[in-house]
């Protein structure tokens, strides 16, 4: 006798369990008056610069950031983040190439959010795999360098139509390396119409106020 | 290789539902997936035989409906398809897509059952 299998209908989200962490999060960072901004961008393009510049010039201001730094296997990037003054927590990954929610609240472990204003999350140098996860922010930036090329939005539509806001970074060498703004801003559009562009240097801060500025309107 | 996480999540709530239901053999898992969910069907399917191994959903097959990217198209007032994920504008009339409505999907949609 065969056995027809019965087919039942069901629907889960399959990342069920990180999407509840993350709202979650969400949650508690709301509550305790924390914006929460992620960083996803290829290895190399100028997040943890970019980062510690940030950093940096908030505490300048007056305000309490802190950071949570993504790695495969090395805590160089916090150790660089560090000098900024802010707190920084690094995760080392190992053989995983992206940050879930459940990593998030490990990492949070005792800090008071209370007694911040902004939480920063850079996540592992990769324009793949990130994508899927929800870590409870309420921004995420893709970060790309003019010595990338201009097509990069193109080979990584997902990534890119994944986040809220582009940066290109290292823009005091754009014209040494020709980098094309048209294309560039033309294929980002392309991929995710309507995308807010920043252009920033965070060796020569060009750039930099307005970003700190736009963050600062989001916590009075 | 984020589908190794993936196929974990696949496996938990399959398990899940699998003892809601008792005593029942899994012989498939039905998914749903979006290209705009950023997983590669191909290593999807690698990393569920390295995630199911020496389960008890080891000889589960997977059958992957692939989502196309649905928008509501602002000029047209209409649910349409998008020209590719590099040009994410309206098939009929090119308006850029900005709100997408179909394509993120990474669902568990059925589960074919032998009691």
């Amino acid at each position: 006798m065969t056995v027809t299998p019965r087919i039942v209908e069901v629907r889960h989200n399959i990342l069920k369990r990180n999407d509840e962490l993350a709202r979650e999060l969400r949650q508690r960072f709301q509550a305790a008056g924390v914006y929460v901004v992620s960083l996803v961008s290829s290895p190399g393009s100028g997040k943890t610069a970019f980062l510690e510049k940030t950093l940096t010039l908030l505490k300048e201001r007056g305000r309490r950031p802190a950071a949570l730094v993504g790695d495969l296997a090395t805590d160089n990037d916090s150790v660089r983040l560090a000098r900024s003054k802010a707190p920084v927590k690094q995760i080392i990954t190992g053989t995983v190439c992206h940050l879930e929610a459940a990593m998030i609240e490990k990492a949070l472990g005792e800090w008071d959010l209370e007694e911040l204003d902004f939480l920063f999350i850079e996540n592992v140098g990769n324009l793949v795999c990130p994508s899927s996860f929800d870590l409870g922010e309420n921004l995420r930036l893709v970060l790309l360098s003019v010595t990338e090329g201009e097509d990069k939005p193109l080979k990584y539509p997902t990534i890119f139509n994944s986040a809220d806001l582009a940066v290109v970074t290292k823009i005091d060498l754009a014209e040494a390396v020709e980098f094309d703004w048209n294309a560039a801003a033309i294929n980002i559009q392309a991929v995710r119409p309507g995308m807010t562009v920043l252009r920033v240097s965070a060796k020569t801060g060009h750039g930099m106020g307005a970003w700190i500025d736009s963050l600062s309107s989001q916590r009075k | 290789m984020h589908e190794l996480s993936i196929a974990l999540g696949i496996l938990e709530v399959t398990e899940e539902e699998v003892e809601r239901r008792g005593g029942v053999h899994v012989e498939a898992i039905h998914l749903r997936l979006g290209p705009l969910s950023g997983v590669v069907k191909e290593a999807l399917v690698s990393a569920w035989q390295l995630a199911s191994e020496q389960t008890e959903f080891e000889s589960s097959r997977l059958v992957i409906e692939d989502v196309p990217i649905a928008i509501f198209c602002s000029t047209c007032q209409a649910e349409r398809p998008v020209q590719s994920m590099q040009r994410m504008s309206c098939v009929e009339c090119d308006t850029p897509a900005t709100d997408v409505v179909r394509g993120r999907e990474l669902l568990v949609c059925a589960l074919e059952l032998a009691e």
